[in-house]
């Protein structure tokens, strides 16, 4: 008795919490726990910038539902896309991934299309760095080059035929030069490999390799971007992250390469669904925990939703689909 | 060192607050549990926890979380003990003995044992981890993939060439394991293995998925098979058999100072804890004198894979901070948790957080010994459960099987596995395949894969590479002398046998 009692008074409290958000202007909201899938091992970039969101969320109370992270890297994330696409139409779960939502299924039989996610919104964009070991003989990327055209330079990265490898190839074509590529399972293990004097170098993100620059294990050469970073507090004695050189201003023309960090739904979601998410993402966008975050991983921000990150994402592919082509990976 | 000493009672002063120590105690009880349930585990434990944490102050945070490791390290030997089923993949070596012991009525000796040795065993890495912090990370960075490549062939062949059986049947044993590592996306190619266009195999198999399959459902089948077993062990409940086995213990010191320095030097190469105990295990196995039967419930069985499993547990927190590297699943999970607190794991947290550093170190000393004593003081509830008929007890443990299973990814094609997993299971077991040498081989496949291949991409296709570098010569060398030992015994035999002739 009382338990269909409770039952009833639930529902009324559940149709009275959808009356109230209707009655604000949002279609529809998350009747139940939301869940946030990672598309990327634990402690990985994907993982804390899933996490940051989350804790934003919260502490703001953004929205009225608890929130689960799942972890789901398996596959160089496609089991987290994999698991994403088995749910279409649910707008409870959202895929927390990079631009391997569509550089994916270029390269691996994975069982997802681009076309199978709605793009909710892209956040972060984080910056690659040539890193070098600090006993190596050249100083400057122009020097390294220089070396690398005599031959056996080693270059780590995280994963095969990813954005790693990928910005390696492009690197390559743009410097005129051949290097050893080395797929290691992280980011930061592509550190500690360099920081060994293991490998010459790698393209790690900032925040990947932060930890052994300060320490004197690692040396960036230049970032391949069109501006230089942030300046923010200095990382070493000497430097900090706007001093470090643009790859194109040291002879490698290579304009710009970054990795977005953004969010998905599952396909067939309804506009309401993605106008809600769009909204409360841009709220955790505009929060000052979002800058301390940008800030302490030096990323850059931009906040692209709709047509905008459609339109990111299309041309990026078009972009890869060269690289790739050349390269021999395309799935046939 | 003595400024090690002296900033470890900086830590001390930081740990032991009220506070801290509440922490700690929640923490290992929290993971007890966590360990218990096979497939929920530590880094399953620890993700669920970390939300919790975003508002803590650091250290207080890393307390709680790794109060949460510990706890669940111990809690997993308790169902390898009693039921077959190993609550984290580290302690799989520990059911090889510490089953068998409890089907004969030893649970408590077995458990009491499993839980000292490890408190032991947990306390020396710790103890390592504040002496040697420094040398300790230069060491560490001195492991390229060949390095990688010659421990995981020295743990390899340390537990194979001094297992028992059919050299045969070892053989395909190993096969089925290394294939089965191999399903999934392939970190050097990029490209998806054996999946067959199954969408669910892209993430690979999960090894804790063949654990529970092979071990619980196939030790399930293997039981309802004998008519004995579904009478109840009869178990002494009284704390006589704790004791007089706490006092009987340190007669084993051989085994446990074997043990822990394998744990330890396992956790520093850093191979990680499951690869530690079996290794530790098979040792174990080779140079225990007097030819005790080992898989038939000796002692010295338990405390092999328990002291290397905790030794290289502790120890392998000097990577994770120092260099950033995470030798476990859990690890990677903390680490995720530091980054998201604000700090920045590698060689300046030593100089950058001395606080949070040292206080983390001074923690894991209390809430170590915290675990151990919520351990044994739950001894007498675990070993109770052992009386409970096998009618009743058979389709709990069926239950807990599917529940964990399930809880590794949250995948019902991980079910599916489960069970066909565990029919396999049956079949070897009946068929007298060995079972370890397949799970070592989906434990190491992976890895040792992936360190093979970047070992030729960086010698550009060189084999003598793995004897020309000091540090991987001496390990390779050493995993040669393992792999000669039972041929060279055996030609011995042979040889005195004909002399007698």
């Amino acid at each position: 008795m009382t338990r269909v009692h409770s039952a009833l008074f639930g529902a009324m409290a559940l149709a009275g919490l959808s009356f109230s958000s209707q009655a604000m202007a949002a279609d529809w909201a998350p009747s139940k726990p939301v869940e946030f899938v990672v598309t990327a091992g634990a402690g990985g970039g994907t993982d804390i910038f899933t996490r940051t969101i989350q804790s934003i969320i919260q502490k703001n109370n953004l929205i009225n539902q608890p929130i689960v992270v799942t972890l789901k890297g398996g596959g160089s994330g496609a089991e987290g896309f994999v698991y994403g696409k088995a749910t279409p139409g649910d707008g409870h779960r959202l895929i927390f991934g990079t631009s391997n939502e569509w550089l994916l299924p270029l390269v691996a039989k994975v069982a997802w299309k681009r076309e199978d996610f709605v793009p909710v919104a892209a956040m972060a964009f984080d910056e690659f760095i040539l890193w070098t070991r600090p006993d190596a003989p050249w100083k400057t990327a122009k020097d390294y080059v220089a070396a690398a055209k005599a031959g056996n330079v080693k270059m780590g990265g995280s994963q095969s035929k990813d954005l790693d490898e990928t910005l390696v190839k492009i690197f390559e074509r743009a410097a005129g030069i051949k290097l050893i590529y080395i797929p290691f399972k992280s980011g930061g293990e592509a550190a500690v490999q360099l920081a060994g004097g293991h490998i010459d170098s790698n393209t790690n993100n900032p925040a990947e390799n932060v930890g052994q620059w300060k320490a004197g294990q690692g040396i960036p050469l230049c970032v391949f971007s069109s501006q230089r970073l942030a300046a923010g507090p200095k990382v070493t004695d000497t430097m900090g992250w706007s001093d470090i050189p643009l790859c194109k201003d040291q002879g490698i023309p290579v304009d710009e390469y970054k990795m977005p960090r953004a969010v998905y739904l599952p396909g067939g979601v309804s506009p309401e669904m993605t106008k809600f998410w769009v909204d409360v993402l841009q709220k955790a966008f505009n929060t000052p925990e979002w800058k301390e975050y940008i800030e302490k991983t030096s990323q850059s921000t931009n906040f692209l939703s709709g047509k905008a990150f459609a339109d990111y994402a299309a041309k990026d592919e078009e972009r890869t689909r060269k690289v790739f082509d050349e390269a021999g990976w395309l799935l046939k | 060192m003595i400024e090690n000493f002296t900033n470890l009672f900086i830590g001390f002063g930081i740990a032991l607050t009220p506070y801290h120590i509440a922490l700690m105690f929640a923490g290992v009880a929290f993971g007890l549990v966590v360990g218990v349930l096979p497939g929920l585990g530590a880094p399953n434990g620890v993700s669920l926890l970390l939300p919790l944490t975003f508002a803590m102050d650091p250290v207080a945070a890393i307390i709680l979380l790794t109060s949460i490791y510990w706890g669940a390290l111990i809690g997993g030997s308790i169902t390898s003990i009693l039921f077959n089923i190993p609550g984290e993949p580290s302690s799989v070596a520990t059911t090889f003995d510490g089953y068998p012991m409890a089907r004969q009525g030893k649970a408590t000796e077995a458990l009491t044992l499993a839980f000292l040795s490890a408190g032991f065993a947990a306390l020396v890495g710790v103890l390592l981890v504040t002496t040697l912090a420094k040398s300790v990370t230069q060491f560490a960075l001195l492991f390229s993939p060949i390095e990688y490549f010659a421990v995981f062939m020295l743990a390899f062949a340390s537990f194979v060439a001094f297992g028992g059986g059919s050299p045969v049947k070892t053989v395909v044993s190993i096969g089925l394991g290394l294939s089965f590592a191999t399903v999934g996306m392939d970190t050097i190619s990029g490209s998806v293995r054996l999946t067959y266009d199954v969408p669910d195999l892209i993430k690979g198999i999960s090894f804790l998925v063949v654990v529970i399959g092979f071990y619980g459902i196939g030790e399930l089948l293997e039981t309802m098979q004998e008519p004995l077993a579904a009478k109840p062990v009869a178990t002494r409940l009284d704390w006589s058999a704790m004791v007089r086995t706490a006092r009987e213990w340190p007669r084993y010191w051989v085994t446990l100072i074997r043990g822990t320095l394998v744990g330890c030097w396992m956790g520093i190469a850093p191979g990680g804890p499951t690869a530690a105990s079996f290794m530790s295990y098979g040792i174990a196995k080779r140079f225990t004198p007097g030819n005790k039967p080992f898989g038939k419930g000796v002692p010295e069985g338990v405390i092999a894979p328990e002291t290397a499993d905790h030794s290289a547990g502790t120890s392998a927190m000097l990577p994770m901070l120092a260099l950033g590297l995470p030798s476990s699943a859990t690890a990677a999970v903390l680490l995720g948790g530091l980054m998201i607190w604000g700090l920045t794991p590698g060689p300046m947290l030593f100089k950058e957080r001395p606080d949070f550093v040292w206080g983390l170190i001074a923690s894991m000393y209390l809430s170590n010994v915290a675990a151990v004593i919520l351990a044994l003081a739950s001894v007498p509830l675990f070993a109770r459960v052992m009386s409970v008929p096998f009618t009743i007890i058979g389709p709990l443990i069926g239950v807990v099987c599917i529940i964990s299973a399930w809880t590794v990814s949250g995948s019902s094609f991980d079910l599916l596995l489960l069970f066909i997993f565990g029919i396999l299971g049956f079949f070897m077991k009946t068929l007298n395949y060995p079972i370890a040498p397949m799970i070592l081989a989906m434990v190491l496949g992976d890895r040792s894969e992936d360190a093979f291949r970047q070992s030729m991409l960086l010698s550009q296709g060189s084999l003598t590479i793995f004897f020309e570098r000091p540090l991987s010569a001496t390990i390779s060398i050493l995993t040669l002398i393992f792999l000669a030992m039972p041929i060279v015994s055996l030609l011995r035999h042979r040889f005195t046998k004909k002399a007698i002739d």
